[in-house]
């Protein structure tokens, strides 16, 4: 899956974290998915493998067991060979495709609001992902981020105060950001919304159905 | 031979294959040829293992790399024993995903870092790592030979250039890369000496998608 002209990328910062391994499970689905979609971010992802490579490459031997290597020899013969296999085309880049077990169409979404759907993808203490389907023209409710949020777009496109993004595109918003996104007018907009914090909306009705909605 | 010994004392059943080589089963053994033997070592024995299942080249791989595999697991907080197990497996993906291994975009050492790295995710924070979709070239795709001795010299450059950063940065990335930074301190580092590598993987992307259409 490979999508044409995106305009906003990954930051170098959120790359190395990911290739250091660093970053939570919520926000390594979001950098793994734009990466199958975006050359550009992929290169810079890779050059950056390549600073843990010459790591490695630089690292203090450590003593290895005399045993090791048949151990390892072992361990081959115990596992069957992977053959290279393509995986047949899907409506999803392959690692949210893993997540979301079905296909785009079939999705179980859960609505939360002014036509806005939810499906949550990974929950976890200190980050969520979930993915978001938001009618055309509607706008997801006026929200501020206690930390951060990284929105990618699969389908269809929003728009902010700031700007526009289409299939691909990334927005990155810290703890400061005050928006409201729009969904483009010609199409519905599904995208990919990971948060280290739970979302805050400014009204008081979002406030209360909050706990329930786990938005 | 020392090897042929060991795994006949092990009674491996990877023997038969070895054999199946040594006796002359040449009609798949693709011959790479390549301009500077020196630097593309390991990227040759990699192919070696994937193409012919090459036992004693595999062993090479392993004697380099599972030491720094396990000094790697080790500084990222592994356990000895955990490492060392870790290790076993981190070499034994090596052999099983070689056909995954693409020299015109990484070098050896990159490759098993990735392989390295996801395996202490995976065993020591417990946590899922969802990698980007892989790219699966055409069957008779051939990376480009003088892109390939590109790549691994500019990698070599690379490990040269981050042993003579100044002392203090060349720690911070250390640091970062092994698990010691949160994502605030990563946004200090700069200045990595990375030279041209990012835009030949950019051109070897290029030319694996024109493969693939």
């Amino acid at each position: 899956m490979k999508t044409h002209d995106i305009k906003h990328h990954l930051s170098k910062k959120l790359l190395m974290a990911y290739s250091a391994g660093q970053l939570e499970e919520g926000f390594a689905l979001a950098i793994a998915t734009h990466i199958s979609m975006c050359d550009q971010c992929r290169a810079e992802l890779e050059s950056l493998d390549a600073m843990g490579g010459a790591i490695i490459e630089n690292l203090e031997p450590n003593e290895i067991g005399s045993d090791a290597f048949l151990k390892t020899l072992a361990l081959i013969d115990q596992t069957p060979e992977q053959a290279p296999e393509r995986p047949k085309q899907k409506s999803l880049p392959e690692p949210l495709a893993d997540y979301v077990g079905c296909d785009l169409d079939d999705i179980d979404w859960r609505p939360i609001g002014m036509g806005v759907k939810q499906k949550i993808l990974v929950n976890s203490e200190k980050v969520s992902a979930r993915l978001l389907y938001i009618p055309a023209g509607t706008a997801v409710p006026e929200h501020s981020h206690k930390g951060r949020e990284l929105t990618l777009v699969l389908k269809g496109a929003f728009k902010d105060e700031f700007d526009y993004f289409g299939p691909g595109d990334v927005e990155f918003a810290d703890g400061h950001t005050h928006h409201t996104p729009v969904a483009s007018d010609d199409e519905d907009c599904i995208c990919l919304a990971v948060t280290d914090a739970p979302l805050k909306f400014n009204k008081l009705i979002h406030k209360i159905a909050q706990p329930f909605l786990k938005i | 031979m020392l090897l042929e010994t060991k795994i006949r004392a092990a009674n491996h059943s990877i023997m038969p294959r070895v054999c199946g080589i040594d006796s002359g089963n040449v009609e798949n053994t693709k011959t790479v040829s390549l301009k500077n033997k020196n630097i593309n070592v390991w990227a040759e024995l990699i192919r070696k293992v994937e193409i012919n299942k090459d036992v004693s080249a595999f062993e090479e791989i392993f004697s380099h790399f599972a030491p720094r595999v396990k000094a790697f697991l080790m500084k990222s907080g592994a356990d000895p024993q955990m490492a060392e197990e870790c290790t076993q497996e981190v070499l034994a993906t090596v052999w099983r995903k070689a056909h995954l291994f693409d020299p015109s975009r990484a070098s050896a050492s990159t490759w098993i870092f990735t392989i390295a790295r996801n395996k202490k995710i995976d065993a020591i924070r417990k946590q899922n790592r969802p990698e980007p979709e892989q790219l699966y070239p055409e069957q008779d795709y051939e990376p480009d030979q003088e892109a390939v001795v590109e790549l691994q010299q500019e990698t070599e450059r690379l490990v040269t250039a981050l042993g003579e950063l100044p002392e203090k940065q060349r720690v911070l990335v250390e640091k970062a890369y092994l698990g010691e930074l949160s994502h605030s301190e990563i946004a200090e580092i700069t200045g990595l000496p990375l030279g041209t590598i990012k835009s030949r993987i950019r051109l070897a992307l290029e030319k694996l998608r024109h493969a693939m259409m």
